[in-house]
C-alpha cells in the first residue's frame, strides 16, 4: 500500500507518546471544496484534541483507484481511524463537530 | 401485438441493442437491452432478479463483452457460490479478465455521518473497475441498498441521478437490480432515474403451484412483448418463454407421415397425417388413445425420426410394458436415443412451467414428433381456459416449429364426444374420435375422423382392435340394427354366411328341378313330334293313294275311249293338278 500525500500539504504531527498515537486516515477524490473543508475541519478538531499525539494521512482516489475497494470507500471524503483499535469510519465534510468526536469516540476534554 | 414482425423489425434496427443471451428475453425485447443505457430490473425478494443480472454478465462475456458486478448485498464469494449452481464458473471469467466482482460493503453501525458527502468513492470503483477489464456491461445488485446505509437521501438520490448519467456517458450498457416496492415499481422509486427499460420480476404461487413470470414494463425507443411471460431458472440459466407473441406465420408442410397403421392411413386421404399438423385423439377411458399414440411414435421411429413422449399418467416402465403386451416395443428406441419419455405428474408444477419445460425440452432435442398423453390432466392444475390458452401456445409453437404433436384428451362419459373439456378442438387439423360401440353384453372400441383439414378423409367408422401386432382397424357392420361390433359382428356375419349358404342350397334345388322339367317338357314335345310325323305320314300314304287312284281313273277312261273309237284325242298323261282344277288342254 503506497501513502500518498495530498496537495493540500503536509500535516504530520508526530507525538512523543507512541501508545497514545493516533493514525488517521483521509480519502478525497482530487481538490474538491468538501475535501479542503473535510481537512481543515480534521485538523482544528485534532489541534483541540488530540495534539501532538495523531498522524493524518490523505489519499486522493483519483491517484490510487484501486484503494477504494480495499477499505470499503464508496462516499467522499471519508475519515478512517485506524488506531486506536477499533476501526471507526466518519464520512463528509467534518463540518459537524460533535459527530465526528462522537465517531472518533473523543469526548471533550477526554 | 398486432404489428407484424417485419414492422417491429425494422423499429428494432433504429435502437442499438445488447443482446443478453438469455433465452427468450431477446425475442421479447426484439434484440436485448438497450446499449450503453441502463435498465431497471425489479422484483420481490427471490424473484430472480440477481441470477437475470448475471446472467446478463456471463453471456457478455461470452459473447466478447466483459463485465464488472458491483454487489451491495451478496459477499464475492457467496454470489460465485450461488451462480455456480446455473454452471456460471465465475472465477475462470475472472481469471480471464472478462469478469470483476466488486462487493461494497455498508454497515450504517460503523458509519458517522459528519456533514456534506458524495458518492465518489462508488464511481472511483466503478470506473476503475470498468477501465481495467474494458468491461461493456455493468450489474448494480441492489443499489438500493445505499438507502439503508446512507441516511441522507436528498445526497443519494441527486448521486443516482449522477451516477446514471455518468454510467451513460461511459457507454455501458447497465443492469440496476432494485427491491419491488409497496404501490411503486421499486420501493426507493429508482424508476425515475432509469427511464430507458424496466423489467419486472414477479413470482406467485396460485393453488399451491409456483411460476415465475417477467414482464417488460417499459422500453424507451422500441417495440416489445407486452404480456407476462413465464420463466425458468435451472441449471442452464434462465430461459423466457415468448410464446404469446407469435404471429400465425408458420411455413405449412404438404410433406405426409404415416400413422403407423395402414387402414388409418387409407382413412386419411391414403397417405396418414400431414408433418407438422397438430392431431387431437379424444375418447372415453380404456379406448386406446394411449396405444394409438405410442403406434405412431413406433412408426416414426422406425422412419428414424426424433420423437418426445410426454406421459402425465405413466411411467416409462409402464407405458413400455403396456405397449409390449400389444405389439409395441418402445425399448430399443429409447436405448436408441429416437424416443425420450417424460413422465411427470400435472400436478407437479404450474400449467407456465410445464409449458416452459416442454419449450425446453423440444428446442434440446428437436424431435420431429411430439406427443402429449393427455392433455385433460392439466386441468387439474388449471381452469379449463387457462389449459386452453396454454394449449393455444403449446399449438403454435408445435407448428412454428414443424412438430407433429398427437394430443389426447379424455372425454368423460356423460359428456358427448365430440365435445372436448380443454376446447382446442378449433385449433388442431385432424380429430380421431375413439368411442366405444356397446351391444349384446359387450363394449368394443370404434374410430372415426371427426375431421382432417386439408385431406378428403373417411366418413366411415372402423372399429379398432388391439390384437398383438398392435392396432388393426376392420369394417364394422351397419345394418337396420345399428353399427355392430366385436362378437355381435362376428355373429351378424355368421347369421349371414349362413344365409348365403341357404341361399346356395335353395337355387341348386331350384336348378335341379328346372332341370327336371325342362327334361320332361322336351319328353312331351318329342312325343307331340312323334305324333305329328305319323300324322303326316298318315297325309302321305291318303295322297299316294289318290294319285294312284286318279291315274288309273284316267287310263281307264283312255281305253274305255280307245274303245269306243272316240274321235277327240285325249291327252295320255294328266297330271293331278289338272284333275283338281278341271282344266282340259
Amino acid at each position: 500500500m503506497s501513502n500518498t500525500l495530498g496537495t493540500v500539504g503536509d500535516l504530520q504531527q508526530e507525538s512523543a507518546d507512541l501508545t497514545e498515537s493516533w493514525n488517521m486516515r483521509l480519502y478525497v477524490a482530487g481538490q474538491t471544496p468538501k475535501s479542503l473543508r473535510a481537512l481543515a475541519n480534521l485538523k482544528q478538531i485534532c489541534e483541540k484534541h488530540l495534539a501532538g499525539k495523531y498522524h493524518i494521512e490523505i489519499i486522493d482516489l483519483l491517484e490510487n483507484p484501486q484503494l477504494a475497494s480495499t477499505d470499503q470507500i464508496l462516499a467522499i471524503p471519508t475519515l478512517i481511524r485506524k488506531l486506536p483499535e477499533p476501526m471507526r469510519k466518519i464520512i463528509g465534510d467534518l463540518s459537524n463537530v460533535e459527530r465526528v468526536l462522537v465517531g472518533l469516540d473523543l469526548r471533550p476534554g477526554a | 401485438m398486432t404489428e407484424g414482425i417485419h414492422e417491429r423489425q425494422k423499429l428494432a434496427r433504429e435502437l442499438a441493442k445488447a443482446p443478453t443471451g438469455i433465452k427468450g428475453l431477446d425475442e421479447i425485447t426484439l434484440g436485448g437491452l438497450p446499449r450503453g443505457r441502463p435498465t431497471l430490473v425489479c422484483g420481490s425478494a427471490g424473484s430472480g432478479k440477481t441470477l437475470l443480472g448475471m446472467e446478463f454478465l456471463v453471456r457478455g462475456a461470452q459473447l466478447g463483452e466483459p463485465g464488472v458486478c458491483i454487489t451491495f448485498e451478496e459477499r464475492v464469494d457467496d454470489l460465485i457460490a450461488n451462480v455456480a449452481s446455473l454452471g456460471f464458473d465465475l472465477s475462470q471469467l475472472m481469471a480471464e479478465k472478462k469478469l470483476r466482482l466488486d462487493h461494497v460493503q455498508l454497515d450504517p453501525s460503523q458509519i458517522e455521518e459528519a456533514g456534506e458527502y458524495d458518492l465518489e468513492g462508488l464511481f472511483v470503483r466503478l470506473g476503475y473497475a470498468i477501465d481495467a477489464i474494458g468491461a461493456q456491461r455493468v450489474l448494480l445488485d441492489t443499489i438500493e441498498a445505499l438507502f439503508a446505509g446512507l441516511s441522507d437521501t436528498g445526497i443519494l438520490r441527486a448521486e443516482l441521478s449522477r451516477l446514471f448519467s455518468w454510467l451513460k456517458d461511459k457507454g455501458v450498457t447497465t443492469i440496476v437490480t432494485g427491491e419491488r416496492g409497496e404501490g411503486q415499481l421499486t420501493r426507493h422509486g429508482l424508476e425515475e432515474y432509469v427511464s430507458d427499460c424496466v423489467i419486472l420480476l414477479d413470482h406467485r404461487v396460485s393453488e399451491t403451484i409456483f411460476t415465475r413470470r417477467l414482464r417488460v414494463v417499459k422500453y424507451r425507443g422500441s417495440l416489445h412483448g407486452t404480456n407476462e411471460y413465464p420463466f425458468l431458472i435451472d441449471e442452464d440459466g434462465i430461459s423466457v418463454l415468448p410464446i404469446t407473441s407469435l404471429d400465425l406465420q408458420y411455413t405449412v408442410s404438404d410433406q405426409r407421415i404415416s400413422t403407423g397403421i395402414p387402414r388409418l392411413d387409407t382413412m386419411l386421404g391414403g397417405e396418414g397425417y400431414y408433418r407438422g399438423s397438430s392431431i387431437l385423439v379424444s375418447g372415453t377411458a380404456g379406448t386406446g388413445k394411449t396405444t394409438l399414440g405410442a403406434q405412431f411414435v413406433n412408426a416414426a421411429c422406425g422412419r428414424g425420426e426424433r420423437c418426445l413422449f410426454f406421459g402425465f399418467e405413466e411411467s416409462l416402465g409402464q407405458i413400455t410394458r403396456n405397449m409390449r403386451s400389444v405389439g409395441i416395443d418402445l425399448a430399443p428406441w429409447v436405448q436408441a436415443g429416437l424416443l425420450q419419455y417424460h413422465g411427470t405428474r400435472p400436478t407437479s408444477y404450474g400449467l407456465e412451467m410445464h409449458l416452459v419445460k416442454m419449450h425446453k425440452l423440444i428446442e434440446d432435442f428437436q424431435p420431429s414428433v411430439v406427443v402429449l398423453d393427455p392433455v385433460t390432466s392439466f386441468l387439474s392444475s388449471g381452469t379449463s381456459n387457462e389449459v386452453k390458452s396454454m394449449l393455444t401456445r403449446l399449438i403454435d409453437f408445435f407448428k412454428s416449429r414443424e412438430v407433429t404433436a398427437l394430443m389426447t384428451t379424455l372425454s368423460s362419459e356423460v359428456e358427448r364426444l365430440e365435445q372436448t373439456d380443454v376446447h382446442v378442438s378449433s385449433l388442431i387439423d385432424t380429430w380421431l374420435v375413439l368411442r366405444d360401440l356397446e351391444s349384446g353384453g359387450e363394449r368394443n372400441r370404434g374410430l372415426m375422423i371427426l375431421k382432417s383439414r386439408g385431406m378428403a378423409h373417411s366418413n366411415q367408422i372402423r372399429e379398432f382392435l388391439l390384437t398383438k401386432n398392435g392396432i388393426e382397424l376392420q369394417d364394422v357392420y351397419i345394418g337396420p340394427a345399428g353399427v355392430l361390433a366385436g362378437s355381435a359382428r362376428l355373429a351378424q356375419e355368421a347369421h349371414e354366411d349362413a344365409e348365403e349358404l341357404l341361399q346356395q342350397y335353395a337355387l341348386a334345388a331350384k336348378r335341379r328341378q328346372s332341370e327336371r322339367k325342362r327334361k320332361v317338357l322336351e319328353a312331351q314335345i318329342a312325343a307331340l313330334q312323334a305324333d305329328m310325323a305319323i300324322e303326316e305320314a298318315e297325309l302321305q300314304r291318303l295322297a299316294t293313294q289318290e294319285e294312284l287312284r286318279q291315274t288309273r281313273r284316267q287310263r281307264d277312261r283312255v281305253a274305255m275311249a280307245q274303245m269306243r273309237q272316240a274321235d277327240a284325242t285325249v291327252a295320255p298323261e294328266m297330271s293331278g293338278d289338272n284333275v283338281h282344277t278341271g282344266k282340259r288342254p
